[in-house]
């Protein structure tokens, strides 16, 4: 039997429950707040790409609680977003499980995926209900040419930022006087590595550059000595690279102790073209050369951000940007909107002329749910930073091109 | 094909080779005494690595310098080890050593998944990117130092094994466990021995291999199933054998990427190690079992 004192009598439970309704009911019906609009976050926290997933969660709390702290959605009464937190590993099915999760638990859109193999699954799970999906991170077309209506990316993807990386190179290889007339591609083995250096290959000549050869590698690589070899025997002017983070990182630096002199050192979504990449090997990091996605530097409030992240000791990477400015993309949505119906979200969202993003990007104009008003830009890297040379409008530097010979 | 490049291919060939062999020396040891296959191998060195970097990065230790205190330090982790977990629930049985490990890689994996992050990281040191000119290859000098020490570190191994009273026991246990028992040698305190130098190799690899590599939660799967590749080609427990077959897998690494492209080279190795399988099962330098 239950010691007298300690237990809870009917009497004692009514009044104790009076009392809590009293304290916390009536103040909530005095604010009639109106109720918080879920937001899933579907990012890869553990597993192979938990660092970029980690980020990416970083950038859109950072723009979630900036909305909330300014007043919420207004044309909702200052409906407040309210973060669901996924984990989507890395893969497809957990993606997809995570998606049904989040539906289950009454949300109103999606941000994800990082990986584009778990955002081909993951929108499709949610085009079944219909839920607003907005991509931050994933670079495949496959995501948004497949007539999904819920389906919404802001910045390019992979075909028009090889495009742009064409054009660019052009644009400062004429402005140098053309010292790049040939070139040497190296990537690795996968879809991104194999497709992006198929399709530099065939423009490559429409910019007056000829490919020598294109040198494909295993992931992973554990040394590039044989290669840079092979890179001097052929003396190309340019080194395209499209390959991940490791073997970009150990190839550039064993070029840089080979001393390979090039022209220039290229790449398209380079990665490990990041800020990390110049702390840790400021010389072998210094001229390169990508194109990607990057904020405009030019735009105050991205420096406000980069300062408000790094001041966490974080780094302020491409997928911190991406994943606030597609937060802010739908809180956008969700305001004109004025509800979280779907079907009206989704209406917003495709008729959206958002401008209040700090991307070098236009007004956006959604085609089929992709921005046609995203560009990828071009970036070089200094000893300590690194710069957008490229458009011109936006950029913070003048590029290196050629780069000083090592002898 | 150039002769100059054919060359530097010889000699990047025989530099891989040398520091596939500081991993696999220690694999050797444990998979020739315990006749069991370390599936913490990798996770172990990855940890090591680990280790060495932050030596590095947070006391500014350099690498080189820390190789002591790195081969103590993974000596007595690994001697822990298999008091305190491996031995106590492997009950005698092979099989169970194989899952213990396998199970134990998996953990610190993800525990440095989840402190370090995937992310991986490098690390600058004054000689990283500093180069020796040897013949027609340009050799950047921590490979070269690698080579050398792993060279050092095999004769001094096969120095302990076959001159030291530890290492006379470490061979009785190895040939003959119950034999070895009958004559008062504590096989189990040996087992523990045995598993911490094997261990202790890659203290000392991880010092050698972090100037010019990089180090995440996975770079331990990079080496390890090299390295039992040459401990098979080499043949089971033998130093010498080890330190072969890693110069001949670095070989084969290097001029099968130079003649079949990067992407086709590990083919060579496959290869390589079928035909010791059909012509010579015991391995280059294993004696019949």
């Amino acid at each position: 039997m239950a010691n007298r004192k300690s237990r809870i009598t009917r009497r004692r439970f009514i009044g104790a429950t009076a009392a809590a309704s009293v304290a916390f009911g009536v103040p909530t019906l005095l604010r009639a707040q109106a109720k918080p609009i879920k937001v899933g976050l579907v990012h890869p926290i553990t597993g192979f790409l938990a660092y970029s997933g980690g980020q990416s969660r970083m950038g859109a709390m950072l723009a979630i609680d900036e909305i909330n702290a300014a007043g919420g959605i207004k044309s909702m009464g200052g409906a407040k977003l309210e973060a669901l937190l996924g984990d989507n590993q890395a893969k497809p099915e957990v993606g997809v499980s995570v998606v049904e999760q989040m539906q289950e638990a009454g949300v109103s859109a999606y941000i994800g995926c990082f990986s584009s193999a778990v955002a081909l699954p993951a929108t499709q799970a949610a085009a079944k209900y219909n839920t607003p999906f907005v991509i931050d991170v994933g670079a495949s077309d496959n995501i948004v040419n497949r007539g999904l209506k819920n389906v919404f990316r802001l910045k390019p993807g992979f075909n028009a930022c090889v495009d742009d990386a064409i054009l660019g190179l052009g644009e400062i290889n004429k402005a140098a006087g053309n010292p790049a007339k040939s070139a040497v591609l190296v990537h690795e083995e996968s879809e991104f590595g194999t497709g992006t250096a198929k399709l530099l290959a065939g423009k490559l000549p429409s910019i007056g550059v000829e490919v020598k050869e294109v040198m494909k590698h295993a992931n992973p690589t554990r040394d590039f000595a044989n290669l840079a070899l092979r890179i001097r025997g052929l003396k190309p002017d340019l080194l395209i690279m499209s390959n991940y983070q490791n073997e970009y990182v150990l190839l550039a630096r064993t070029l840089h102790q080979q001393k390979v002199d090039l022209v220039g050192m290229f790449s398209v979504l380079g990665g490990g073209f990041n800020y990390k990449f110049v702390q840790e090997l400021p010389d072998v990091a210094q001229h390169m050369i990508d194109t990607n996605h990057w904020f405009d530097p030019t735009n105050p409030k991205a420096q406000a951000k980069k300062k408000q992240v790094e001041a966490k000791g974080s780094l302020f990477t491409f997928e911190v940007y991406l994943s606030y400015n597609a937060v802010k993309f739908l809180a956008e949505g969700f305001e004109r909107a004025g509800s979280a119906d779907k079907d009206k979200v989704n209406a917003a969202l495709a008729a959206s002329s958002w401008s209040d993003h700090f991307m070098p990007y236009g007004p956006t104009k959604m085609v089929n749910g992709q921005n046609t008003g995203g560009k990828a830009s071009i970036q070089q890297a200094s000893k300590s930073d690194i710069n957008v040379i490229w458009p011109t409008k936006f950029a913070s530097a003048k590029p290196v091109f050629p780069k000083p010979k090592f002898s | 094909m150039d002769a100059t490049i054919l060359g530097a291919a010889v000699i990047n060939g025989l530099l891989l080779g040398g520091s596939y062999a500081l991993v696999a020396v220690g694999l050797t040891l444990i998979y020739g005494v315990l006749h069991i296959i370390n599936f913490a191998h990798g996770s172990m060195l990855m940890l090591a690595m680990y280790g060495a970097f932050f030596l590095l990065t947070k006391a500014k230790i350099d690498p080189y310098a820390a190789i002591p205190l790195m081969v103590v330090a993974m000596f007595a982790a690994g001697y822990v080890l298999y008091r305190g977990l491996i031995g106590r629930f492997s009950h005698g049985k092979d099989e169970n050593i194989l899952l213990i490990t396998l199970g134990l890689s998996i953990v610190l994996e993800n525990v440095a998944l989840f402190f370090f992050t995937g992310d991986s990281q490098t690390i600058t040191v004054s000689y990283s990117d500093r180069m020796v000119a040897l013949g027609p290859a340009l050799v950047p000098l921590p490979k070269l130092v690698s080579f050398v020490a792993s060279l050092v570190l095999c004769a001094v191994l096969a120095w302990f094994i076959a001159r030291t009273d530890t290492g006379r026991a470490i061979r009785a246990v190895a040939k003959e466990r119950h034999g070895a028992r009958l004559v008062g040698i504590d096989v189990e305190k040996i087992f523990a021995v045995s598993y911490g130098i094997g261990i202790a190799c890659l203290g000392a690899a991880a010092c050698l291999l972090i100037p010019s590599f990089y180090v995440s939660p996975s770079v331990g799967h990079l080496f390890v199933i090299v390295a039992f590749t040459i401990v098979v080609l080499g043949g089971m427990g033998s130093f010498v054998g080890a330190l072969v077959g890693a110069l001949i897998i670095g070989l084969t690494e290097s001029l099968s990427g130079l003649f079949l492209g990067e992407a086709l080279g590990q083919i060579g190795i496959s290869l390589i190690f079928i035909l010791i399988l059909l012509f010579r099962p015991t391995g280059l330098f294993g004696g019949a079992r």
